[in-house]
């Protein structure tokens, strides 16, 4: 059996989600661990997306413009006596 | 917490069935923000994106009575306002279209890869910098999360959304799916291309410092 061609880096990230998600077919993931066991920059990269996705997770929610409150609770209070 | 409510939303559900304002209120002040958010991704107007949020909660207290607690009451809330942005953009001519999933650009720019001419093709000439010694308070400062919001905000529409609702709201990816009405697979490349156009901005700036 041929051995299985070394994953590149250039193709690395372009997996990173699948691998992420868990979506990557078992070989491709042994695949993919394997280079990361021997590839300081794929480390790093794979790092920066986590952290990434922690970072973004924390853009707060904008705040509700306070008009747009009140009519969203004059829409409430017309349901209510509708409803 | 999907297929199941949680305790504190089926007392939520209840107040709202029965015409509880302060409930409503909690509600809208948990959920509000973040659905103008979403409905401006699909009509990128302020004024409409207002508008869709009304007419969302319109829904949202209209639909109360018949709402079963197969999803969680935030990914319902958050189907409603999916769906009406998207109704309204298309009212607008400008539809959200999930099958268009952008140009297939590579993630990282193709000169941070050896060329085949080199005994190394395809590995990185420069290895990407270890962002493990960048202090949390730099990570999460408000002006890493002002980046990164605009990074978002110069996606195409879909990538916008879908990183936004996964990234940013923290849904799954079944409740994107669902919510968005779009394939497994057509989420997870959107967000792909998202998360790594938003990598991108952020070693730009790290690295910069």
């Amino acid at each position: 059996m041929q051995p299985e061609p070394e994953l590149t880096c250039a193709e690395l990230v372009e997996l990173v989600t699948d691998y992420l998600e868990g979506r990557l077919p078992d070989r491709e993931r042994r695949r993919f661990d394997e280079h990361l066991t021997e590839c300081d920059g794929c480390t790093a990269y794979v790092q920066q997306m986590r952290s990434t996705i922690d970072v973004t997770g924390h853009v707060p929610a904008p705040e509700l413009p306070p008009a747009l409150e009140d009519r969203l609770l004059d829409a409430f209070r017309g349901w209510r006596s509708h409803g | 917490m999907s297929g199941s409510l949680l305790t504190n939303e089926l007392a939520l559900l209840d107040g709202l069935r029965a015409g509880d304002e302060a409930v409503f209120a909690a509600l809208v002040g948990r959920y509000g923000g973040a659905m103008l958010r979403v409905a401006q991704l699909y009509v990128r107007s302020r004024a409409i994106a207002e508008e869709v949020v009304q007419d969302a909660w319109i829904g949202v207290l209209n639909g109360s009575a018949r709402f079963e607690g197969r999803s969680s009451l935030k990914t319902w809330i958050f189907r409603i306002v999916t769906n009406r942005a998207k109704t309204r953009a298309l009212k607008e001519g400008r539809s959200v279209p999930f099958s268009d999933l952008g140009p297939d650009e590579p993630s990282v720019e193709p000169e941070r890869f050896r060329g085949p001419e080199d005994r190394y093709p395809g590995h990185w000439t420069m290895h990407p910098s270890s962002w493990a010694g960048v202090p949390e308070e730099r990570l999460l400062a408000s002006e890493t999360l002002a980046l990164v919001e605009n990074a978002i905000a110069e996606l195409p529409s879909a990538q916008a959304i879908v990183i936004t609702m996964r990234d940013v709201e923290g849904f799954d990816a079944a409740e994107v799916c669902d919510a968005l009405e779009i394939s497994e697979s057509n989420q997870r490349v959107l967000l792909h291309r998202a998360r790594s156009k938003v990598r991108r901005a952020l070693e730009e700036y790290l690295d910069a410092a």
